[in-house]
């Protein structure tokens, strides 16, 4: 067993586990933060996108142990409960920007992951382009591209 | 995954020293590749050495007249390091067209050379400008390095410290994704280097990275798109998959070495 302590939405998060535990697993099944999603397991789909440090990861190909030490930030971060929703997640819900919902909360830490790098007015094919990590099966990225173009926007105001 | 014991060493001689005591384990840097091929049990190292926590690894600075990378510099560094885009700006070109910003976050350029993956994008780069890759233990350059297909020069307990590129006169690489993973298909860099010019392919080579000479004549005479218009490249040696025959990858070869011999001289 590995011991672990870590910073997870800005609260101290501890845990011995075993140290094949992905960072995944430790949030949703440790934490029980289950905004962050498992869609493929092989680093392709982008379901399971936490920011770590401050940027976005795929968190099915991190071990927990190489996170000791470091912040993370989960879907569940964004905004606190009861509090009005983020700017980037207004927008997916204004803009109709999710279907299942499965997809969801990795392209909206994605998306402001992009904001943070890339600022505040995003063009369509920039936006498509970084969405190479992301997979929706629902959507037809459309109406994402279009949330997260005024996610980016709502996060300047 | 098969269960391990995880060590963070704080230097290189004590990720080097545990290799003493466990001579079965193994490095693991961002993890993009080896995690993955843990999960599919492809690999069981007993023993994890993380060197993601040593410091003064991930550097990115120019030293004469070489841009010298650590080896923990993650693609996204590359990618947007002010001083590669000045020195050599098809580097950072090419960090950006790896996998996506996820993956760009955590790989780095030492466990993609170390993993020396034929589809993979440095691998291109180093041959190309006769980068030297700086071990622990030893130098090399990169005919020495690359040794076939997810095989390289290095012993189990040597580790890539930096790479050391020598700034080309001009260079481009041009990349052309296999549209389900997008790692290459075909990539091809051409630099012009004051020793001479290489053009290089990674994606195509059933044994890696390689050069491609009858290119390299013709553009050393006259570095212009023109002067290979005409020479063809030899399916022979070539991988052929679903994803593309080998006579389609040697024609892509041809196709995107012009376009990267654009690229070059349209650069100021
Ligand atoms: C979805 C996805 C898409 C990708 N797309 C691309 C792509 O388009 N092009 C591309 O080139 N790559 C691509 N990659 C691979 C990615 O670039 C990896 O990050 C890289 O190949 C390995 O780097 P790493 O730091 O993650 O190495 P790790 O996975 O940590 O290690 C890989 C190997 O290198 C060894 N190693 C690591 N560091 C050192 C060192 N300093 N010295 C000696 N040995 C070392 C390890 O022991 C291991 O055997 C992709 C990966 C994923 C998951
Ligand atoms: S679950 Fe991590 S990328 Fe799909
Ligand atoms: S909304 Fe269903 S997968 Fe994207």
């Amino acid at each position: 067993m590995a011991k672990v302590s870590m910073i997870v939405n800005g609260t101290p998060a501890t845990g011995n586990i075993d140290p094949r535990t992905l960072l995944v697993q430790f949030l949703r099944e440790n934490l029980r933060l289950t905004g962050t999603h498992v869609g493929c397991d092989t680093s392709q789909c982008g379901a399971c996108v936490v920011h770590l440090d401050g940027k976005a990861v795929k968190a099915c190909t991190v071990l927990a142990v190489m996170a000791d030490g470091h912040e993370v930030t989960t879907i569940e971060g964004l905004a606190a409960d009861g509090a009005p929703l983020h700017p980037m997640q207004e927008a997916f819900r204004e803009h109709h920007g999710l279907q299942c919902g499965f997809c969801t909360p990795g392209m909206i830490m994605t998306a402001v992951d992009l904001v943070n790098r890339k600022g505040h007015e995003l063009s369509d094919p920039v936006i498509r382009e970084e969405l190479e990590g992301n997979l929706c099966r629902c959507t037809g990225y459309q109406n994402i591209v279009l949330s997260i173009a005024a996610g980016a926007k709502a996060m300047a105001t | 995954m098969y269960d391990f014991i995880y060590h963070r060493p704080g230097t290189v001689r004590q990720a080097a020293n545990l290799f003493a005591k466990n001579a079965d384990a193994k490095l693991i840097a961002g993890g993009h590749t080896l995690v993955p091929v843990m999960k599919q049990r492809l690999a069981a190292p007993p023993h994890l050495v993380d060197l993601s926590h040593i410091e003064g690894l991930d550097g990115i600075e120019l030293k004469g007249r070489n841009l010298v990378i650590g080896a923990l510099a993650k693609h996204n560094d590359v990618a947007t390091s002010s001083t590669v885009a000045e020195a050599i700006p098809a580097l950072a070109e090419l960090a950006a067209l790896i996998g996506d910003p996820a993956v760009r976050h955590k790989g780095t350029i030492g466990g993609s050379l170390a993993n020396n993956d034929p589809t993979a994008d440095y691998p291109a780069a180093c041959l190309a400008l006769g980068a030297t890759i700086v071990t622990n233990k030893r130098k090399l350059k990169p005919e020495e390095f690359f040794q076939g297909l997810f095989t390289t020069a290095l012993e189990a307990d040597e580790i890539i410290t930096k790479v050391s590129f020598p700034i080309p006169r001009k260079a481009a690489y041009v990349k052309f994704r296999n549209q389900a993973s997008r790692y290459a298909l075909v990539g091809v860099f051409v630099a012009r280097l004051p020793s001479g010019v290489r053009v290089t392919v990674t994606g195509a080579g059933g044994d890696g990275v390689f050069r491609v000479a009858a290119f390299e004549d013709a553009l050393q005479k006259r570095f212009a798109s023109k002067a290979i218009d005409g020479l063809a490249v030899s399916p022979d040696g070539l991988n052929s998959d679903l994803h593309g025959s080998a006579e389609y990858r040697a024609h892509l070869i041809g196709v995107l070495a012009k376009r990267a011999v654009d690229a070059a001289n349209a650069r100021a």
